[in-house]
């Protein structure tokens, strides 16, 4: 009865209803009116300014599927603000022990690994002047986005005190690998919207006499065109260095991490790794946007990324077998613990298994077998191994006192859900993925 | 056409510039140590020596830990470190090393490291090493991140759990503020069997060898805390081996922090050759893609080139 008559049940039940719904509302109105702007790639005619697009379901099957959706996106969002009202400690199994747990494990250590596509594809393009590639720069930068963008949102279930989250702007720590994060995060944010979406912002405003006579737009427009090769060439260069500063982070726990894991190159193997993962996430987005909205696969440019992430794999496989033999702990995975049940599986299913897939050419080319190699690459040779560094590695030295609470699992499966909404929503509506009609033009 | 990409290759050139000079006073600044760690070097601050053969477990320095502190509570002995508790005594049935069973008591708080991994890790300085030796916390800085959680290889840092929006972190913080008014800390003040002594690190140091020496076969000939982590403020005597009072007897000899700074320090220069390599690697595609660019200009013979630059270019 008293909780009925709580006011935080009300305020988290109505945020929650109301946020996922305002989120695909207006995630789905913005893509539609950049749309408009692309021409021509939409299914019908660009929408009237004013409107704001409801959905419309096709059958009651997907209305079931998109409530559904909603549904988890919602409780998501309610266990977080539950969090905000009762702390961490009562939606998580976190504890002073083991303060990182499946959301950094997972949303942060994962996540950004996945997006690393957006560097990998931008750098071979306009770095190395493989210009065949460029079809596959909007998918790769668009995944890039919404996974900082969801790296943020997760640090507002994981921080204790997000509103702090301006601080190390000001307050500078250069020998403080956590700073160093934070700062990349911060500037790819920044330059992701300066190099996508400010120049929409500026035609729209060009389009208003009142403005632009008295705001230099056009100078400004034109100022952002010439320098894009060196907002690439940033964005790349602080991609790089976030995706290895996230290896870093755990040099600082010799004593924590298992040595089967723990390394001075782990900024370089979570690198080359990062690569790795950039190259199989496009893989498996071509393959299951293909199969969805039924447009061709690009299978050449496919198999050349498969090629390339064989080659990178090989050199990651060699760098870390002589990184353990240094160490002297090929020992430690043949005992019987945890640490070397989930030690194999990341390096043969994750890494010896993609590389032969993607090896032998006739495999390469059949998108199946190329798509289920990317996923073991990304599954077990990406995700377990950010899982085994940050969770299964820690372990011994805690001592076996952390299985995530359903409640943790539900907000990483929720934030991936809005980022799964955005994406789909994009690629829906916006001319991210090259069609097989179009293909000829580029 | 042709003017457009003399433009971008002034920009480029420009660009290539601005790169090479951001790197190399990055690298300057490196080498001229302008940009310091969080910690600084601070062999000689304050530090505390526990000998843990006094301690008759009578917790007066975990109640008055608690008084000082303002923590809930303050008449319940504490049983662990948490947001509640910054210190606690924990009782052991061990064999000394003259045979006897005996009981001992082991109190437990920040161990106070000399290069603390907690102040290399936190991204905002919010835990941060006093001019004095104590590794002391703002919570106004904090984003509550936890890194100080993972870093400190005591596991010491408590986090508040239950707080929904403003949690800290809390540790001991060797009253800092006692400290710097000429003080003792509260725990030391209490405690009525000499178990704690308050002095400079070096001092203390000093002592508790002479003490080791002058009563030989009473103490394990090791004081914990002298090497350990490279070393802490907090230091430990004891007639039990240390293993079995539940030390972290196999923590690091060299302190964690030097291990990032290995990555640090390589850091500058393995940017600024990636950010050659990779300037130098797009200024030579670049210079041959235009070779091509224009062959295929001229064989195609003045088709309209549909890139989306033109197309944008026309709105504008």
């Amino acid at each position: 009865m008293e909780l009925i008559t709580s006011p935080v049940l009300w305020i988290v039940l109505t945020l929650s209803l109301g946020i996922p719904a305002l989120f695909i509302v207006s995630v789905r109105y913005v893509v539609v009116r950049l749309a408009g702007r692309f021409g021509g790639s939409l299914p019908v005619a660009a929408p009237d300014a004013s409107a704001i697009p409801l959905p419309r379901f096709a059958s009651r099957a997907q209305a079931i599927r998109i409530l559904l959706l909603a549904a988890v996106m919602g409780m998501g969002v309610g266990i977080i603000l539950l969090k905000y009202v009762y702390g961490i400690g009562a939606i998580s199994n976190l504890s002073d022990q083991f303060p990182w747990g499946v959301w950094i494990g997972i949303d942060v250590m994962s996540g950004i690994a996945l997006a690393a596509g957006g560097f990998v594809i931008a750098g071979t393009v306009h770095i190395f002047g493989i210009k065949r590639f460029e079809p596959l720069i909007r998918p790769a930068i668009l995944t890039a986005f919404l996974g900082y963008a969801l790296e943020v949102a997760g640090l507002m279930a994981d921080l204790g005190r997000p509103y702090n989250l301006w601080q190390p702007m000001v307050h500078w720590r250069p020998y403080s690998m956590m700073w160093v994060v934070g700062m990349c995060v911060a500037s790819l944010l920044t330059i992701y919207i300066i190099q996508e979406l400010l120049p929409a912002v500026l035609e729209k405003l060009s389009e208003f006499e009142v403005v632009a006579d008295r705001l230099p737009i056009e100078m400004v427009y034109n100022l952002l065109k010439k320098t894009t090769i060196i907002v690439v060439f940033l964005s790349v260069v602080i991609s790089m260095l976030h995706q290895s500063s996230l290896g870093s982070l755990w040099v600082l726990v010799p004593g924590k991490l298992s040595a089967i894991w723990y390394s001075l190159y782990l900024p370089l193997f979570f690198l080359i790794s990062a690569v790795v993962a950039g190259l199989t996430m496009v893989i498996v987005e071509s393959y299951l946007s293909s199969k969805a909205f039924d447009h061709g696969l690009e299978i050449d440019l496919m198999a050349d990324l498969g090629k390339m992430a064989a080659i990178i794999l090989s050199v990651y496989l060699v760098a870390r077998g002589m990184d353990m033999t240094v160490k002297g702990v090929w020992p430690m995975v043949f005992e019987p613990t945890l640490q070397a049940a989930t030690f194999w599986p990341e390096m043969i299913l994750g890494v010896v298994a993609p590389i032969i897939l993607f090896s032998v050419k006739s495999w390469r080319y059949n998108p199946k077998i190329l798509f289920r190699g990317a996923v073991l690459a990304l599954v077990f040779g990406i995700v377990l191994n950010r899982l085994n560094v940050s969770l299964f590695g820690i372990l011994p030295y805690t001592g076996y006192v952390y299985t995530p609470s359903w409640m943790e699992i539900m907000v990483t499966i929720s934030l991936h859900c809005f980022g799964v909404v955005a994406f789909v929503l994009a690629i829906k509506y916006l001319p991210i993925f090259p069609h097989e009609d179009e293909h000829g033009a580029h | 056409m042709s003017s457009d990409n003399n433009k971008t290759k002034l920009s480029r050139r420009a660009f290539l510039k601005n790169v090479g000079a951001g790197a190399a006073a990055m690298v300057a600044a490196h080498l001229a140590g302008e940009i310091q760690p969080a910690s600084a070097d601070t062999e000689n601050g304050w530090g505390i020596l526990i000998d843990l053969t006094r301690c008759v477990g009578c917790n007066s320095c975990a109640l008055a830990c608690k008084e000082t502190n303002n923590m809930p509570d303050a008449d319940i002995e504490p049983t662990k470190l948490s947001s509640k508790a910054l210190t606690f005594v924990e009782p052991h049935e061990v064999t000394t090393i003259s045979g006897d069973a005996k009981k001992r008591y082991v109190k437990r708080q920040c161990m106070h490291c000399l290069n603390a991994s907690c102040a290399s890790a936190c991204p905002v300085g919010a835990m941060y090493k006093s001019d004095e030796g104590p590794i002391v916390y703002r919570a106004e800085r904090c984003m509550g991140c936890r890194y100080c959680q993972l870093a400190c290889p005591f596991a010491i840092p408590s986090f508040e759990w239950d707080n929904g929006i403003t949690p800290v972190i809390s540790k001991c913080w060797m009253c800092h503020d006692r400290l710097q008014e000429g003080l003792k800390p509260a725990c030391v003040e209490a405690c009525p069997t000499g178990t704690l002594r308050v002095g400079r690190r070096d001092e203390l140091l000093a002592q508790a060898h002479a003490q080791i020496e002058s009563n030989p076969g009473r103490y394990v000939d090791h004081i914990f805390g002298e090497f350990e982590v490279g070393g802490t403020s907090m230091l430990y005597l004891s007639d039990t081996p240390f293993e079995e009072l539940g030390f972290l007897v196999d923590v690091p000899l060299t302190a964690p922090p030097e291990q990032t700074r290995k990555v640090t320090n390589t850091l500058p220069f393995a940017l600024t050759g990636v950010m050659a390599l990779m300037a130098g690697t797009a200024a030579y595609t670049n210079r041959t893609s235009e070779k091509t660019d224009k062959q295929e200009d001229k064989e195609q013979a003045e088709a309209p080139a549909a890139t989306e630059d033109n197309e944008n270019k026309n709105k504008v």
